[in-house]
């Protein structure tokens, strides 16, 4: 498989850090703790987003702000058909992830026929989330605003059972960690392919496109269907790792939101960018997180004082330096001063 | 070869084209003269099929192209060198001539094609892995005239092709309209530079706030009064 030649991108000394990194990665759990692998979880299943938002905004120049939208939608159908019927994640995955497919060719139809285009569409993203979010409020049968949740046993925390995605806090950290360098493969398998070349004159120049007879709304609507597709995996994934939904915090434009800040902070249009971004965001909100609670339950700051927002706040005020000084991300600019890459596309 | 036919054309409420006609034949080079926003780039887009007419009708060798997408266009044979260049700045100049090949009818002749445009251009195959944003106006030119070569068509549309170039360069891509005109290619001139195009054009039209005003040999627009005053400054 071609994305498997990652390799062949990189110089000894990125070749000798990416190894490093995936060392750190895979041993993680035999010497930390269960509350660090929770957060380098997440932080693997952001990248998978944040590699998803990307393809659309950074490959193809389509901006989202409802990617909420297609992990939600593949999120409650997946628990559902599970809880319901009793139909394996599995094969749930399947229909989960073709309705977030449709979701996005909805939108990509709507937006691309009408040339709905920039910040219009990224507005119709955001009307398709919420007109969705507070649907599900009102749909008793997958739980309203009360939620939707999966069971979970004793037992099953301590298997692995992969049909079934039941077990153990270190199956869902593998299992991301797989998913995440399986988007990274097939992300970059699309940009070495024709299409990541059509994308690229899309962004560039829409109409110079058009007129060399590029098909702009076909190659759109592609770029669509493997983002939605990717958020859809991440989406089964996310619902079978917390066993609980809810609208507001599933499809709230917040989730929306935190998808694009990891892409933005690493580099858009990069490779390993929304990796990295997700390695900094991540990490970053919950350490602050835990520093509040040390400082708290040692006296330093009164207990009682409120700081629930000062994460959000830390994350704004790191995006804007980002977006001030360093424009095109973290990553182009870190490549090109430790020369990881040989040739990253921007 | 292609005919217009009382092509009306509007954007939302402001009409840009009024009940144009026009034909083009097999081996001419036809100028279309005008004042800025007379409507001279909304033909062109009008007969890419970037925007679709609200009347009329467009063929081009017997296929009603008036409601077609732009890539079918393309495929049937229409090329064109849009206004300003539109290089793609980060690609290199072989990757922005390969996306000028994306379309079936240029596929299999691509490796062909783009030898016969290093050859008109050795300058290009010098600079071929070379970011096209860095290249120089004229440069650019030659690249967008390139790729739309790729893309083999039998009818070229320029527009403005002269726009912001050096005078030595834009005689040097008047001389390539010229040339490529009798390899046998049908050329539409969209100029600012009037003298030249007539002087260039078997027949040309004059477009005024988006009607045909004129039309005639490029000789006889050259010397008729009208257009000598209007857009000569004569």
């Amino acid at each position: 498989m071609m994305g498997f030649n990652m390799l062949a991108d990189l110089t000894n000394k990125g070749r000798i850090g990416l190894l490093l990194f995936l060392a750190i990665l895979i041993s993680l759990p035999f010497w930390s703790s269960s509350y660090i692998i929770s957060v380098a979880t997440i932080t693997l299943y952001l990248a998978i987003l944040g590699q998803s938002w990307n393809l659309m905004l950074g490959f193809a120049g389509l901006l989202s702000l409802g990617h909420a939208l297609f992990v939600g939608v593949s999120a409650y159908l997946a628990a559902y058909l599970f809880s319901v019927l009793g139909l394996p994640p599995v094969i749930g995955i399947f229909p989960a992830v073709l309705l977030a497919i449709l979701m996005g060719m909805l939108i990509g139809y709507l937006g691309f026929r009408f040339s709905i285009g920039g910040v219009y569409f990224a507005l119709l993203t955001i009307a398709f989330a919420e007109l969705v979010r507070i649907s599900v409020d009102h749909m008793a049968v997958i739980g309203g605003t009360e939620g939707l949740f999966l069971q979970v046993s004793e037992g099953d925390r301590k298997g692995v059972d992969l049909i079934n995605l039941r077990g153990h806090p270190w199956m869902f950290y593998y299992l991301a960690m797989v998913l995440a360098f399986l988007t990274l493969a097939g992300c970059r398998s699309l940009l070495k392919s024709k299409l990541g070349y059509y994308w690229q004159a899309i962004r560039d120049d829409q109409d110079a496109a058009q007129a060399l007879g590029i098909n702009v709304f076909r190659y759109k609507m592609y770029a669509v269907i493997y983002s939605s597709g990717i958020a859809g995996v991440a989406g089964v994934f996310y619902a079978f790792y917390q066993n609980s939904l809810f609208p507001e915090s599933v499809f709230g434009i917040e989730r929306s939101i935190e998808v694009s800040l990891g892409p933005i902070v690493g580099g858009v249009g990069s490779l390993f960018g929304p990796v990295l971004g997700a390695f900094i965001l991540t990490p970053l909100g919950e350490g602050l997180t835990e520093l509040i609670d040390f400082l708290k339950s040692s006296g330093i700051i009164d207990p009682k004082s409120k700081l629930n927002g000062l994460k959000l706040l830390i994350w704004g005020l790191v995006v804007a330096l980002i977006v001030l000084f360093k424009p095109r991300g973290i990553w182009p600019w870190l490549n090109d001063k430790l020369g990881f890459c040989r040739k990253e596309s921007d | 070869m292609l005919k217009v036919q009382d092509v009306d054309l509007y954007y939302g409420d402001a009409q840009a084209l009024e009940d144009i006609n026009l034909h083009v034949e097999e081996g001419e080079i036809i100028a279309i003269v005008g004042a800025n926003g007379a409507g001279k780039t909304s033909m062109i887009k009008a007969i890419a099929g970037i925007h679709t007419p609200s009347k009329g009708s467009i063929t081009f060798r017997d296929n009603d192209i008036t409601r077609l997408q732009s890539s079918a266009i393309c495929e049937l044979g229409i090329g064109q060198v849009a206004e300003g260049r539109q290089i793609f700045p980060a690609m290199t100049v072989r990757e922005n001539l390969e996306m000028g090949a994306v379309i079936k009818r240029a596929r299999a002749k691509e490796t062909e094609t783009l030898d016969r445009v290093f050859e008109m251009y050795p300058i290009l195959k010098e600079r071929q892995t070379q970011a096209a944003g860095t290249l120089s106006g004229g440069e650019q030119q030659m690249l967008a005239i390139g790729r739309c070569l790729m893309g083999q068509p039998d009818l070229i549309m320029f527009d403005e092709p002269s726009l912001g170039l050096a005078p030595a360069i834009v005689q040097e891509v008047f001389r390539t309209i010229h040339q490529l005109n009798d390899a046998g290619l049908t050329i539409i001139l969209v100029e600012q530079n009037v003298a030249v195009s007539l002087k260039l054009a078997n027949r040309a039209y004059v477009l005024e706030n988006g009607r045909m005003t004129l039309e005639g040999s490029g000789e006889e627009l050259l010397h008729d009064d009208r257009v000598r005053q209007a857009y000569m400054g004569l």
